[in-house]
């Protein structure tokens, strides 16, 4: 595509940063340009970096609003360590971003807003284009503002509108750079502005003029092109984990006949599960949008009791306060879901950064024994599959389950190759039936110790449960010290149980050797890819990634036994290598935690494990 | 619903062979039978009754009643009950919470139930105390009561639930003391009837921590001069003579009695339960003794569309104008890839 018979270079993959003022309009570009990717059939991994004032002012590093792109021929499972290409439309931008560039990468900067003014904004003591701090990098300096504002001056529109087509500008300098087909970033401008057709032309145009300013510049002579495999077929769509996680839910909804109700209360990063499902109310869902999270929690219970498969979403704190209402599921044995997108804590902590630090509070952070599933999604899209899972294994297993997510998985978005949910399992609750002369409300399954569930408005069935300690199998009131024992047992049993029902741990690599990798949850894409790359190199590390937490699969201390090594992995301060010691202590275990409110990046990942395989 | 009338059931129907555990002479088995009289009455069959509590001396109810119950956390009864009939509204769902349970620690879920007009009916045992726990003083205990926390007489303004019901924009509200099955029954039927929050305070007697607390009002002497009992379309006339009435003065009701200073039956406001506007109702809910007998009967029943009917609304309209049937349609629709 380049006239200028350039040199064009062949990549596996790039990672670019697109940053700006939080109306800049980056994620929008960014989405633009991983859809092109995906349309090309490369992987992609996508996440957003914004603040978490709403519009913090405008200028300021405070107000830069990110949104990282990652795409490539093989498997993309992080939105990557560090930008090959950085987008930064005004000073601040690049200043908050400079660490997040790889050496001699391509900075594209409007610089019609690098001028004293956005400098002190910025708090850059000198200007940044002549201090040295640029040398080495491939820097396009240009004058975006100015060409966009003269490119749709024939259209009439006023000045704030016509700047919020700049986006574009950079876009086109990139569908240049990377010799991608100008249709693709039109044809998604035609989408997002269908009924808009005036800011589809100025986005148009505005988009053009970057292109051929790209083509036309001296700067630019080298592109890249990204090698394609041909490999993926299907059907895809770049997909959240938020909203995967809402669609995993419907399709368990689907697949047990139940209706679905979500009682929730709006919290970050976990609010769009929420609104994803007010907005199905299409295929049945019921939605309630409770005075707090104790609320939200407690009607999602109700709508159990009443025979719905009920859902609630929250975050680290939302979670604190719904623990009695999780332990009065546990203590009447209905299921229900609980979503937990976890954000740094403590307390308010970091509301859009990520932390696994509400591991020890899912297992454990209620009064009492009270014990119930949780397991863990490790990708954007695979929260569809645990939301599925977690649903299905509270209606089978009559028990609460939590579902831990967090704020990069829940706000980054990957391909996904899209299910057939007609050919999804079916999901089986065990209802009691009417008029049953032998029905009892805690008698149980002998396989899974289930109790039945028995559903008001059911004729023959009426009985009352509650959080009183009850007897076997008749549910009366019992203060009985054997009976109480018996139940505290049983309800543990009931969970462990759940082993027999889910898959065995998986390794990556080889079964047995020097260094065993063990990560959980959202962390999987940066630990699979180091472990990837090193095994690459011949080091002798295997991984194992956990997603079924309580109860942990039943070959898990086999694995474990077969490594002269083990490395836990964890963004909190050691909480799952904690467990891992609680229930096999004769292991040892290396802790490699982070607890910065950031992804792992891949390169410090191996560079721990390459320190473990050199020890002696 | 109302008008399909049950006629097999009767009181035996919802008695349990359970032992009932409240302390003798508690007002509890009072509410309970009326309840267990109200029931088949209400048109709805046995397994599409629930009854749903807190904690706290009242929430053993559905322990109580041999229909599906569910006995659950302090203070959270009224979400839990909404959760139930937003995904059933087939059931007639009941609350049992007391002055604690609900003033208290579910304060918020009560004016948020109430807000809502969900179709439930809460039965909210008002005895002025904290029993369970044996003694300490409650949201509606009296200012200056003394209790085992508060020594030296409480420093606290006690809230009253109906205004509370008409802040929250409450649609139904009445106010019973347990001494009278009769009138008990009757709210209880009525509040069932009624498709939205209803609300009923009930005047309950505690015999072991605040033994005749509301004795002014249900004492065999005084209750006719101290109670005004309120029936939508009558005169509210009440005393031992049926002669004294109220007025409106201002922008305050006043006591007159019929026959003095040239006032006639004529002259008392009739209660109007079902006016949209609240403001007579919140006159009547306030009224305390000496200046103004207490008011009981149904204050308010306003008939307006509930949070449940306005859900399935959506749902329905949802449904018929979707494109979108299956979770598969969902997940092919809009930004797809096709990779061949």
């Amino acid at each position: 595509m380049s006239n200028k018979n350039d040199i064009v270079k062949e990549v596996e993959n790039v990672v670019i940063k697109f940053a700006g003022d939080s109306g800049d309009g980056m994620q929008m570009t960014g989405s633009q340009f991983s859809d092109t990717s995906a349309f090309l059939g490369e992987d992609l991994a996508t996440f957003p970096d914004y603040p978490s004032e709403i519009r913090a002012p405008q200028g300021t590093i405070a107000g830069v609003s990110g949104f990282q792109v990652h795409v490539g021929k093989n498997e993309i499972l992080t939105s990557g360590d560090k930008a090959d290409v950085l987008i930064a439309m005004n000073p601040a931008a690049l200043k908050a971003n400079m660490k997040w560039v790889k050496d001699g990468a391509t900075i594209i900067i409007d610089i019609d807003n690098f001028d004293n003014k956005h400098y002190k904004k910025a708090d850059y003591v000198e200007d940044p284009l002549h201090d040295g701090s640029l040398i080495g990098f491939n820097l396009i300096k240009a004058p975006i503002t100015m060409l966009t504002r003269a490119t749709v001056k024939y259209l009439g529109l006023d000045i704030k509108t016509a700047d919020k087509t700049k986006n574009q500008f950079a876009s086109g300098i990139l569908f240049w750079l990377f010799n991608r087909d100008i249709k693709f970033g039109e044809k998604y401008l035609k989408e997002r502005f269908k009924n808009k057709p005036i800011l589809v032309e100025a986005n148009i145009k505005v988009l053009r003029a970057g292109y051929n300013y790209a083509e036309t510049i001296e700067a630019l002579n080298t592109t890249y092109q990204i090698s394609h495999t041909g490999e993926r077929k299907g059907v895809f769509r770049n997909i959240t984990g938020n909203i995967a996680a809402a669609w995993g839910l419907l399709a368990a909804s689907e697949r047990s006949g139940l209706p679905l109700y979500l009682g929730s209360y709006p919290i970050t990063p976990a609010s769009e599960i929420l609104q994803e499902l007010s907005k199905r109310k299409h295929l049945g869902v019921k939605t309630f949008q409770a005075e707090d999270e104790i609320a939200g929690i407690c009607s999602s219970i109700g709508a159990s009791f009443a025979g719905n498969l009920a859902i609630t979403s929250t975050s680290g704190p939302g979670l604190a306060l719904k623990s009695e209402a999780i332990g009065l599921a546990v203590m009447t044995e209905l299921p229900i879901v609980i979503i937990n997108v976890q954000r740094g804590g403590p307390s308010t902590g970091l509301p859009t950064k990520l932390e696994q630090a509400d591991l020890m509070q899912s297992l454990y952070g209620r009064n009492g024994e009270s014990p119930c599933i949780v397991i863990a999604a490790s990708t954007p899209a695979n929260c569809f599959e645990y939301a599925f899972e977690a649903a299905k294994l509270a209606l089978e297993h009559m028990t609460p389950v939590i579902l831990l997510s967090d704020g990069y998985l829940a706000n980054g978005s990957g391909l996904w190759k899209i299910p057939k949910v007609a050919n999804m399992p079916k999901i089986n609750p065990p209802f009691a039936k009417a008029n049953d002369p032998e029905f009892e409300p805690y008698r149980r399954d002998p396989e899974t110790l289930a109790r039945q569930w028995a559903v008001p408005g059911t004729p023959g069935l009426r009985h009352r449960i509650g959080g009183l300690e009850k007897e076997d199998i008749t549910g009366i009131v019992s203060h009985s010290p054997l009976n109480h024992e018996k139940m505290v047992k049983l309800r543990e049993e009931k969970v462990q149980r759940v082993a027999k029902y889910i898959p065995l741990q998986k390794v990556f690599g080889d079964e047995s050797g020097n260094l065993l990798v063990i990560g959980w949850g959202g962390t999987y894409g940066a630990i699979y890819t180091a472990v990837r790359d090193l095994r690459n190199e011949g080091k002798n590390v295997s991984f194992t990634h956990f997603n079924y937490i309580k109860p942990l699969p039943e070959n898990t201390e086999e694995i474990l036994s077969k490594f002269k090594k083990i490395i836990v992995c964890e963004i909190n301060m050691g909480q799952f290598a904690n467990y891992l010691l609680s229930q096999f202590p004769h292991f040892n275990y290396t802790k490699y935690n982070k607890i910065q409110g950031l992804p792992f990046m891949i390169s410090e990942l191996k560079d721990k494990f390459n320190s473990i395989l050199e020890e002696k | 619903m109302e008008n399909i009338k049950i006629d097999k059931l009767s009181k035996k129907d919802f008695q349990v062979d359970q032992p009932v555990k409240w302390c003798a002479g508690c007002g509890s088995y009072s509410i309970l039978s009326a309840v267990q009289n109200a029931l088949p009455e209400i048109g709805v069959k046995k397994e599409d009754i629930v009854f749903i509590s807190g904690i706290g001396c009242s929430s053993r109810f559905p322990y109580y009643m041999e229909t599906y119950g569910f006995h659950t956390l302090h203070g959270r009864a009224n979400p839990i009950a909404t959760g139930t009939k937003l995904a059933n509204p087939d059931l007639s769902v009941w609350v049992v919470t007391g002055d604690g349970d609900s003033m208290a620690i579910g304060g918020n879920h009560f004016i948020h139930t109430l807000r809502r007009n969900i179709d439930i009916n809460i039965l909210l045992f008002n005895n002025k105390i904290y029993a369970l726990t044996k003694g300490q003083y409650s949201p509606t205990t009296p200012f200056g009561g003394v209790t085992k926390t508060s020594p030296d007489g409480t420093i606290e303004h006690p809230f009253k639930p109906g205004e509370l019901a008409m802040g929250a924009e409450g649609t139904f509200f009445a106010r019973v003391v347990d001494t009278e099955p009769k009138r008990m029954k009757d709210v209880f039927i009525k509040a069932a009837q009624h498709k939205g929050t209803s609300l009923i305070e009930i005047m309950e007697n505690c015999v072991i921590f605040n033994n005749k607390i509301h004795s002014d009002i249900t004492g065999k002497e005084v209750k006719d001069d101290n109670q005004i009992y309120l029936e939508h379309g009558e005169k509210m006339i009440f005393g031992k003579e049926r002669n004294k009435g109220l007025v409106l003065d201002g922008l305050k009701l006043k006591v007159v009695t019929i026959g003095e200073n040239g006032i006639t039956e004529d002259d008392i406001l009739t209660h109007d339960a079902k006016s949209p506007d609240d403001t007579m109702h919140y006159l009547l809910t306030r009224m305390t003794l000496p200046e103004h007998p207490v008011a009981t009967g149904i204050i308010r029943s306003f008939d307006v569309v509930n949070y449940g009917q306005l859900l399935q609304e959506q749902v329905d309209y949802a449904k018929e104008t979707t494109k979108i049937n299956t979770v598969d349609e969902l997940l092919n629709s809009g930004n797809t890839f096709i990779l061949k």
